[in-house]
């Protein structure tokens, strides 16, 4: 039984939220440089696969607005759980500094107070533009969503962004160990959605692999988004429906597993 | 130069204490560089255009390779040292000091590409030609003249990283304009998509502009794209040196009204 003034953990995270809204609100005009920023880099990116495709004509068989599905989704996907989990990205100057103490010391989930310390307003500029190539490409290909459509498209994104967010923790649970932030972990992050902004079958098989079935990045990109380009048997749609959820569940536990033995690792570094 | 050349020397020292990081910067390098070059045969191995790419795969390998190995020397954002300097009042300590402030901070900015990708690039060079696909400079004046070019370019790269930290003497957040910056020379530079993949009508917006020196320019010398001959050398040379003073002359210029306005943060 919570004593008085203890409010529920999602009203505390909602809380944490807003107060880091509102800070990033007080600049104003550097929250505007950030966002366009932001837009710039993202909306350049695809101008650049888009000269490709000028350039070249096809990528083995798929054309622009196709990939422009897959862009769309993991941007959408990443820019969510950046959102949501961008307080692990910056957890290990947390663990340097010995600031980590502070939030073990509060009766909150630590998980909670780690993912709600920093919520970056200025990422919505990826999701933005995300959501803007995916419907452009939707439209290009005249694709009417049925509802076995949308279902595929809403599991690639939920898929996606579960998948990355567990890699955020991953990455902070690294950081127990190492106290040094690795450089290494971006190239599963960033390099994850540098790869899946593609069909995964354009790529070496050992490629392939790795992010089928170590990091399930697979169950986000090629398995739904073909089958939706595709019309695929209902059948087949079916099975990715139930697949991936339960990847990325799996994979979800085991970043789980690795943080909470980083939490009984920790010693702190003092300050 | 004593001064400064000390400034650099001491900053090679310090960096080159991280060679852990240095370590899984270049693993993260390989994959991002083999990413890359996944992407680049893909779209070449079904191209119905092939023949009117001006550019071959071979040559695109090594584009993509040179781009991993010195990524470092380009001006991504301003140095992060110079940024917490002017947030916490630390240019009071650089001021103090019997040393024009602009080259301080400029042969800082050297040193701090430098260091770095020496350490990274060379073994990334290694690797990526052993086993990647990266060809050795097509002839030995192409390497010679990709040096050279290469050193001009770090030159006019960290006149322009300067140019982008003394700006911050009037936004001290500096949030703002460091992220605008990597996004056009990401794009401009030939990092993004090799410049001659780029759209026709953007060629002479792009000859024009500083960034395709950083990149485009150094990367095709080396792969032989642009024959390593004077007549083809000297004027990228012009180019870049034009461009470098233009952004030194700038950047000391709006250093010195910075500097008559300037309130010292923090004490």
């Amino acid at each position: 039984m919570p004593g008085h003034g203890h409010i529920n953990g999602m009203k505390l995270y909602l809380r944490y939220v807003s107060i880091s809204i509102r800070s990033q609100l007080q600049h104003r005009a550097s929250f505007v440089m950030m966002l366009l920023g932001s837009l710039l880099t993202t909306g350049i990116e695809f101008a650049g696969i888009a000269a490709l495709f000028a350039r070249f004509g096809t990528l083995r068989g798929w054309s622009l607005p196709e990939v422009g599905v897959f862009y769309g989704v993991i941007n959408i996907a990443f820019a969510l759980s950046e959102g949501f989990a961008r307080g692990f990205d910056t957890f290990p100057a947390m663990v340097k500094s010995g600031d980590f103490d502070r939030l073990l010391l509060r009766p909150r989930s630590l998980c909670l107070q780690v993912a709600a310390g920093e919520v970056q307003l200025m990422r919505s500029g990826r999701l933005l533009q995300g959501g803007v190539v995916l419907w452009w490409s939707l439209s290009n290909l005249h694709l009417v969503l049925t509802r076995l459509g949308s279902a595929l498209l809403a599991v690639a994104v939920v898929t996606a962004a579960v998948v990355f967010t567990a890699l955020f923790i991953a990455q902070a649970a690294l950081a127990f160990w190492t106290v040094e932030s690795l450089e290494i972990m971006n190239t599963v992050t960033y390099g994850g959605t540098e790869t899946a902004q593609y069909p995964l079958t354009i790529y070496r098989p050992w490629f392939r692999r790795f992010f089928t079935f170590v990091i399930p990045i697979a169950f986000a990109n090629y398995l739904p988004i073909n089958l939706l380009l595709h019309h695929s048997a209902p059948l087949s749609a079916f099975a990715v429906l139930c697949a991936a959820p339960i990847a990325a569940a799996l994979f979800a536990s085991a970043a789980m597993i690795a943080w909470s033995a980083g939490v009984r690792h920790y010693h702190s570094t003092g300050s | 130069m004593k001064p400064y050349s000390a400034l650099l020397r001491m900053r090679f020292i310090a960096l080159l204490q991280y060679r852990t990081a240095a370590a899984a910067g270049l693993a993260t390098q390989l994959f991002w560089g083999l990413i890359r070059v996944m992407i680049f045969e893909a779209f070449y191995s079904a191209s119905p255009n092939r023949q009117a790419i001006p550019m071959n795969h071979a040559q695109l390998v090594s584009y993509v390779w040179l781009g991993q190995a010195l990524l470092g020397l380009l001006p991504w954002s301003i140095d992060r040292e110079m940024r917490e300097k002017i947030r916490t009042g630390g240019v009071a300590y650089d001021l103090l000091r019997p040393m024009d402030l602009y080259f301080q901070w400029y042969f800082q900015a050297i040193a701090t590409r430098t260091a770095p990708t020496l350490l990274k690039s060379i073994p990334l060079f290694v690797v990526a030609g052993c086993f990647f696909g990266l060809k050795p400079p097509t002839s030995a004046p192409a390497l010679v003249a990709w040096l050279g070019m290469t050193v001009l370019a770090l030159l006019m790269n960290c006149a322009f990283s300067c140019l982008i930290s003394i700006s911050m003497m009037w936004t001290i957040s500096g949030e703002g304009i460091s992220r605008l910056a990597p996004p056009v020379v990401y794009a401009f530079s030939g990092m993004m998509v090799p410049l001659p993949l780029m759209p026709a009508f953007m060629q002479p917006l792009l000859n024009a502009l500083p960034f395709r020196n950083m990149v485009d320019v150094p990367f095709r010398i080396y792969s032989g794209q642009i024959p390593a001959t004077l007549h083809h050398v000297i004027p990228a040379a012009l180019h870049t040196t034009a461009w470098t003073a233009a952004l030194l002359l700038s950047g000391r210029l709006m250093m010195q009204c910075g500097l008559r306005k300037l309130v010292v943060q923090g004490g």
